[in-house]
């Protein structure tokens, strides 16, 4: 009986969860189709005019832009940068390699906004101003650890003594990598590279001190917009990114598995 | 990479040269850290402390005895116990079902778990902002149900700020949590029954200290994050409710006192950092019992 009731409590608490998460995004998708600037729900007939204004906001293509140019490069270089160091430490034969893993996901626990103005008294001191690069490597900061993190959990479970298997058999040294411990951490790579593309898409506690007049990202422009002259456009634009993450999810479970990525992702 | 292929050879050789290989691995990432994480943030501390003839307490005076400030760092100290509490209650039970869950229920539930994980968080809190508002979808359903004749006012309310912050980060909630009592073998009930004890016996003395780990997580996660959003407080309250993180921002973008900033940042970073290291020790203290 109390069994009974426990699991219907835990049933009924999941899926008022689920609704309630879901429930801004449903909202979001509602609103961009209402027929009246003031986020109408799209009762008596739907509008598709706001996703037209989309492009005339202004600068926003330029912000996307930088958006997806900072995503894309930060991604690529900590997926590089951090699975090599997790390499190094999965192996062993880093000294402190234990030490080295905690620092490398240490940023995650660190405020977004003290990094941001950190690296902003850091770049003035040094006299860098460049408004991109300095984006670009406080980006870097944010995705680094994301792949640190994940790709260290991926290799602690794989036997490197697989290579070395591999090249027994005759496989030389890349190809050995390449047919043996590329497959095993393909589901990590993944997973790693789209959490870190999400966070530095998103981000905007960091970018905000880093800006300047003509370099602002989309997450910065979107608060701007919302904080100036909130109409539909804007839950239009909300729902086209909210379709693009759901492709990506959709792509990512096919490849890994939602629930894999919920072991490693976090 | 020639002489690689003949290990043998180089035998005596090998330990160094492979430590060698591991340094060189690491390198880039842990210099990049270095420089852009470590110096930075010590040339935070630093600024946080010097005045104009040297070492100088006084922004740190200014955050912690004035009341106004001493409000401030309750504001955002509160916002985290509000959300971490409330998420840890839907979440724990939530994380049980969703770990019984199989198939399409199961892919459901996470779906439902990592799609808001992904979405933005500008979008999910301007969503709340439309949900919220006087006339929005919230009193509309309170008014039908005929809670409430009158429109609440609850946009710009620490009622919406807790709403928006729970909504955000439960997911940080329910995954750690997730993952702990999913590895849990559901014949531990079973072989407690058998010894005799009631099903609450069984859930509280055997389930219970099972999650803990989880549960820690979870916590230290939700904490950190809550205590240090800057996006949801922004548009779900505004200049109503300061809290450490809009008062840096401040600080830094308007009234140019970057050392105050800088003074209020480690404050901030203190207790993100505190929250994770006490966690850290509780969850080595639950897993060497």
């Amino acid at each position: 009986m109390i069994n009974r009731l426990a699991t219907l409590f835990a049933w009924a608490m999941a899926i008022g969860a689920a609704l309630f998460l879901l429930a801004p995004l449903i909202v979001i998708a509602a609103a961009s189709f209402s027929p009246t600037p003031v986020f109408d729900l799209p009762v008596d007939g739907a509008s598709l005019r706001w996703y037209t204004r989309i492009g005339q906001m202004d600068g926003f293509w330029p912000a996307l832009s930088l958006s997806l140019q900072l995503a894309a490069f930060s991604t690529l270089l900590a997926l590089v940068l951090g699975t090599l160091a997790a390499i190094a430490i999965a192996q062993g034969r880093l000294p402190g390699a234990e030490a080295i893993g905690t620092f490398l996901v240490s940023p995650l626990m660190m405020p977004g906004l003290v990094l941001g103005i950190a690296l902003l008294q850091y770049f003035r001191m040094v006299g860098f101003n460049a408004a991109w690069s300095a984006l670009l490597l406080a980006h870097l900061v944010v995705t680094l650890p994301y792949v640190a993190r994940t790709m260290i959990a991926g290799l602690s479970r794989f036997d490197f003594t697989l290579v070395e298997a591999a090249r027994t058999l005759g496989c030389t040294y890349p190809g050995a990598i390449l047919k043996v411990m590329v497959p095993a951490l393909a589901p990590s790579f993944l997973t790693a590279g789209l959490f870190s593309f999400l966070a530095s898409f998103d981000n905007y506690p960091v970018s905000i001190f880093l800006t300047d007049v003509r370099t602002k990202t989309l997450p910065i422009k979107m608060l701007q917009y919302i904080e100036e002259a909130p109409d539909p456009t804007l839950a239009a634009l909300s729902t086209c990114i909210l379709a693009a993450t759901v492709v990506l999810l959709i792509a990512s479970d096919r490849l890994v598995g939602l629930h894999r990525m919920a072991g490693t992702g976090q | 990479m020639t002489d690689a292929a003949l290990p043998l050879a180089k035998a005596p050789a090998r330990p160094s040269r492979e430590r060698l290989v591991a340094v060189a691995l690491a390198a880039p990432a842990v210099l990049i850290l270095i420089f852009l994480f470590a110096l930075p943030l010590a040339k935070l501390l630093a600024a946080s402390l010097t005045g104009a003839e040297g070492l100088t307490f006084v922004e740190y005076g200014k955050l912690l005895g004035t009341s106004f400030y001493l409000g401030v760092i309750w504001n955002s100290v509160r916002l985290a116990l509000y959300t971490t509490g409330i998420a840890l209650l839907i979440g724990y039970p939530a994380a049980f079902a969703l770990a019984r869950a199989r198939g399409p229920v199961r892919s459901f539930l996470l779906a439902c778990l990592f799609l808001p994980l992904a979405a933005s968080v500008i979008v999910k809190a301007f969503a709340w902002t439309i949900l919220l508002r006087s006339d929005g979808l919230v009193n509309t359903l309170l008014m039908a149900v005929g809670i409430t004749a009158e429109p609440i006012r609850m946009i710009f309310t620490e009622t919406a700020l807790i709403v928006g912050s729970v909504n955000i980060f439960l997911p940080f909630m329910i995954l750690p949590v997730y993952t702990v009592v999913a590895q849990l073998d559901p014949r531990l009930s079973d072989a407690a029954a058998t010894l005799g004890a009631s099903p609450v016996e069984a859930f509280v003395r055997v389930v219970v200290p099972l999650t803990i780990p989880g549960v820690v997580a979870g916590v230290a996660l939700v904490f950190s994050l809550a205590v240090s959003a800057y996006v949801v407080p922004t548009l779900l309250i505004g200049e109503r409710y300061p809290t450490l993180s809009t008062t840096i921002a401040k600080a830094y973008l308007l009234a140019r006192q970057p050392a105050f900033g800088a003074a209020a940042g480690v404050v901030l970073l203190v207790i993100a950092v505190a929250t994770v290291a006490v966690s850290a020790r509780l969850a080595k203290l639950g897993g060497a019992k």
